[in-house]
Order: structure tokens, then C-alpha cells, then sequence
């Protein structure tokens, strides 16, 4: 029956070489744990995927409980934190998710830094990956804006204003985070646009380039 | 549309313009690594799945082990309140505090000193274009980064030792909505009948020295005591005069006073 439906549609849209491309590639000796235990550290690209995935699905269903407005936006926090089921659970992932996937992406970094993977021919996926890092940090200062209370919001009030401090572009760029004069509700009207369509919109995009390269050139053989 | 090569027969899938592959996508020959070698899906995944498990684990464990905070609502007006970014920019939160970095050098801080880091790493394909991939084989760029990381680590722990001392010397007690807890106890006299309330008010709420409602949140009997016997800040040493049994009753006392719902602000 499985079967019968996987070839009917294999023969309208040929999925096989697809999947098959993906599947079948050979994966080397040398970043692979189950045959030295130190190629652990070829995990860690990995690791920030999968961490990633979890800010992406908790971060979902953060939405249905938070509003993003001055007025409920810590009330909702509060609300799913405390009156939902699981919501402590939710939010804690999203929470420590966040710091741990810089931790993530961080050790991946310093792993191909290290093991100079970054070199020919492989510099154009290096710069995506750098790309990556800032559009995480990105999604790390808008998310952190967003449960709106005391720390969220001075911590921001000082990231804007060390922003306004760069010369020639740093009062356009307070004023495009900000929205207005004060941090206030077009702040976190904005902020909440960035962290959950534009930000995720680009780190998607990136990452698909990121693993399309990957793919395209293989991994960096062993040192 | 008309196609040249006649010799060749195209064929397509369906009536669409996706073209049958003949040749079988078969696993590329590695031959540039050899050894072990493996598929992709399902062998190599499993062991990254392992992987990814035993993190899942841990990760688990650390976000039932700790609810995340959530301080109070933010309030604009509130001029007490101690602004910290999360963790990964407080290096560069504590690298503007440098006199070099701040004030009328303030490009420094914001554009030149993160510029050369994060430009560095982003040009690092085409400042290091040795063929050598080994990082003894490359000590400038090694160099470079080891020295980077040390320098980051080393200023995020200043800029977090320098937040919880701050937040150590704020005054703990809080004015706001706290009741005094247990005001029959006979604690609440000797407090009345010493200097204590000179200062500290008749309910606890703060005069010139600070609000002591809510203060068994921050210290122990141990550490009251201390304060009465060495002061702490304005306050002088020796404040209290009764016998050492009353301060002994009283710090106890002081120590009851939690504040009625969680005000937690900071982890």
C-alpha cells in the first residue's frame, strides 16, 4: 500500500534521485564519533541544527499564548509560564534553547576555524556561516526584548543606545529598532516582527545555502 | 520546442519538462578519505541522532532544573533598576567601559575594536590563504584567535563579577506592596525601642536608610548581624545597642521578612 503510493507519485515527479542524493552520500571516516571518539567535535554543526529546530517548534507554540504589546505582552508571558500546562517547559526551552544554541553555534565555529575548513574551496559557505552567526545574534537581542519586563527592557533601552553611538548610521539604526522616540510599543511591535517573520526568514534561507554548499562540496577532509 | 540532437532521445516524466534520470544516483566514491566510510541515512544519522540524544538529555535537564525568569513588568519610570545584556554581548557591553573605549573614543568601543574581530572572522578565507590546515602550521591565525577568545572570556567574567557586585550593594529591601511579616513578635519592639527604626521607619518602610520589608530574601540572621555590628554604606558600625540575646531575636526576626509574592528580577 506504502509502496503503491510512494510509486505512484515517484513515477508523476521522479522523487527517488532526490531523496536518494541525500541519503546515499558516504559520510568519511574521520568525523565520524562511532570510529574516534574525538570527531565529536564535527557534532557540533549538527548539534546547532537540531538546537534550532527546538527554538523553532517551542517558539511556535510560544505564539499562541504571547501578544506582542505593551500592555499583555508580559501578562501573556506570565500566564503561559504559570497557568498553562507544560508552559514553564515551553518557555524554558525557548529560554535556555537560545543561550545553548550560541554555545552550539559558537563550538561549531571554532571547530572549522581550528581545523582551517574554511579554505579552499570552501570560503563562500564560511562567509554563510558567518551570516548565520550575526542573524542569530539577531534573533538573541529582538527575543530578548519580548517577555517584557524590567531586565528585557533596560537591557534593550542600552543596546539601542550604543547603537545610536556609531557615527554617521548609528541614529538611523536607533531609530529603526526603535520606532520612535522612547523604547516603547513600536519597539516591541518591531522587535517581534524581526525575531519571529524576518530573522527566521533569513536564518532559513542561510541555512538551506549553508547545507546546499555543504552537500555541493563535501566536508573538509581529515587534517 | 524543438531539440538539435536528434540522435539522442529525451525522455520526461510525465508530460512535464523534468527529465528521467538514467544513471542511479549510486553513493559517491570516497576515495580522497579512505576508511570507513558510511551511508548517510540511516547509518551516519543514527550515530549523529546518539549524539543529538544524549544532548536532548541534558538540555531536558537543565530547563526543568531551572524555570526561566521572568522579572517584573518593565517600568519605564524606574530608575533603580540595573540594565545587563544576556550573556554572549556582555564583552562587548564591558568593552566600552574602557576609558580608551568610551566617551569622546566611543568608536573604539562600537565600530573599530568589533570591526577588526567579526571583519577578521568573516575575511578569515582570505586573510589565511595557506594551503596548511593544521593549526600548529598557521600560528598567526591560531595566534590571533586564541588571544581573541581569551580576551572575550576574560571580559565577560569582569562584566559579570562587576553586575553581581552592583547588584550585591543595592539595598534588598523593597517598599513596594510588602507587608511586615509577624508583627506580634516581640522582635518588632526591640526594633521600635533602637535606633533601627530612626532610619528604617516604623513599618520597615525605609527613611533615609532603606526599606527592610522583604529583606529575608537577601540575607540569613548571620549576615544582619553583621550589618548591625559593621554597618553597610551610610550606616554606621555598632547601630545596635541592646544585648546580644535581642540582636540575636531581632536578626531572626528580620530574616522572616520575605516578600509576599516572588519578586525575583535577577537569577
Amino acid at each position: 500500500m506504502l509502496k503503491a503510493a510512494y510509486e505512484w507519485l515517484d513515477k508523476r515527479i521522479d522523487i527517488t534521485p532526490m531523496w536518494r542524493d541525500i541519503a546515499d552520500h558516504e559520510v568519511p571516516e574521520h568525523v565520524n564519533p562511532a570510529h574516534h571518539f574525538s570527531a565529536f567535535i564535527y557534532c557540533f554543526g549538527g548539534l546547532t541544527f537540531f538546537i534550532v529546530v527546538i527554538q523553532i517548534l517551542s517558539g511556535m507554540f510560544l505564539t499562541m499564548y504571547y501578544v506582542p504589546d505593551i500592555e499583555n505582552a508580559w501578562k501573556s508571558v506570565d500566564y503561559l509560564q504559570n497557568e498553562i500546562a507544560f508552559g514553564h517547559i515551553v518557555r524554558g526551552m525557548h529560554h535556555w534553547g537560545a543561550s545553548v544554541s550560541i554555545v552550539m553555534l559558537f563550538l561549531h565555529t571554532m571547530r572549522v576555524f581550528f581545523t582551517g575548513s574554511y579554505k579552499n574551496p570552501r570560503e563562500f559557505n564560511w562567509v554563510v556561516g558567518m551570516l548565520l552567526f550575526f542573524t542569530m545574534l539577531g534573533l538573541g537581542f529582538t527575543g530578548y526584548l519580548l517577555p517584557w519586563d524590567n531586565k528585557a527592557y533596560f537591557a534593550t533601552q542600552v543596546g539601542i543606545q550604543i547603537a545610536a553611538s556609531v557615527p554617521v548610521v548609528g541614529d538611523a539604526i536607533a531609530t529603526f529598532l526603535q520606532g520612535g522616540e522612547i523604547v516603547g510599543a513600536q519597539t516591541l511591535a518591531r522587535f517581534f516582527a524581526l525575531h519571529v517573520f524576518f530573522l527566521p526568514a533569513a536564518l532559513l534561507g542561510l541555512m538551506g545555502a549553508h547545507f546546499f554548499l555543504i552537500r555541493k562540496q563535501g566536508i573538509s577532509g581529515p587534517l | 520546442m524543438a531539440h538539435h540532437d536528434k540522435d539522442k532521445e529525451v525522455h520526461f516524466v510525465g508530460d512535464s519538462r523534468v527529465r528521467v534520470r538514467k544513471e542511479k544516483l549510486l553513493p559517491k566514491d570516497y576515495s580522497e578519505f579512505p576508511g570507513k566510510t558510511e551511508a548517510f541515512f540511516p547509518n551516519f544519522l543514527l550515530k549523529e541522532w546518539m549524539v543529538a540524544v544524549v544532548v536532548l538529555v541534558g538540555f531536558m535537564a537543565l530547563v526543568m532544573a531551572h524555570e526561566p525568569p521572568l522579572g517584573e513588568q518593565a517600568d519605564p519610570t524606574n530608575t533603580s533598576f540595573l540594565p545587563v545584556p544576556d550573556w554572549y554581548f556582555l564583552f562587548l557591553y564591558e568593552l566600552l567601559k574602557f576609558k580608551w573605549a568610551s566617551g569622546p573614543f566611543v568608536v573604539l568601543g562600537t565600530v573599530v575594536v568589533p570591526g577588526l574581530l567579526f571583519g577578521g572572522l568573516f575575511l578569515a578565507p582570505w586573510l589565511d590563504r595557506g594551503k596548511d590546515r593544521r593549526p600548529f602550521k598557521r600560528p598567526a591565525a591560531t595566534g590571533i584567535a586564541i588571544l581573541s577568545l581569551v580576551a572575550i572570556v576574560a571580559l565577560t567574567w569582569v562584566a559579570w563579577d562587576e553586575h553581581e557586585k552592583q547588584l550585591a550593594s543595592q539595598p534588598k529591601g523593597s517598599s513596594e506592596d510588602a507587608k511586615i511579616v509577624n508583627p506580634q513578635d516581640p522582635a518588632y519592639e526591640i526594633y521600635k525601642n533602637n535606633a533601627c527604626v530612626n532610619c528604617h521607619g516604623q513599618k520597615l518602610e525605609g527613611l533615609q536608610g532603606p526599606a527592610l520589608t522583604g529583606i529575608g530574601d537577601a540575607y540569613t540572621p548571620e549576615d544582619i548581624i553583621k550589618i548591625m555590628d559593621e554597618g553597610k554604606g551610610q550606616m554606621p558600625a555598632g547601630m545596635f545597642q541592646g544585648n546580644a540575646e535581642e540582636k540575636q531575636q531581632l536578626a531572626e526576626w528580620l530574616a522572616e521578612q520575605d516578600p509576599p509574592k516572588e519578586e525575583e528580577s535577577e537569577e
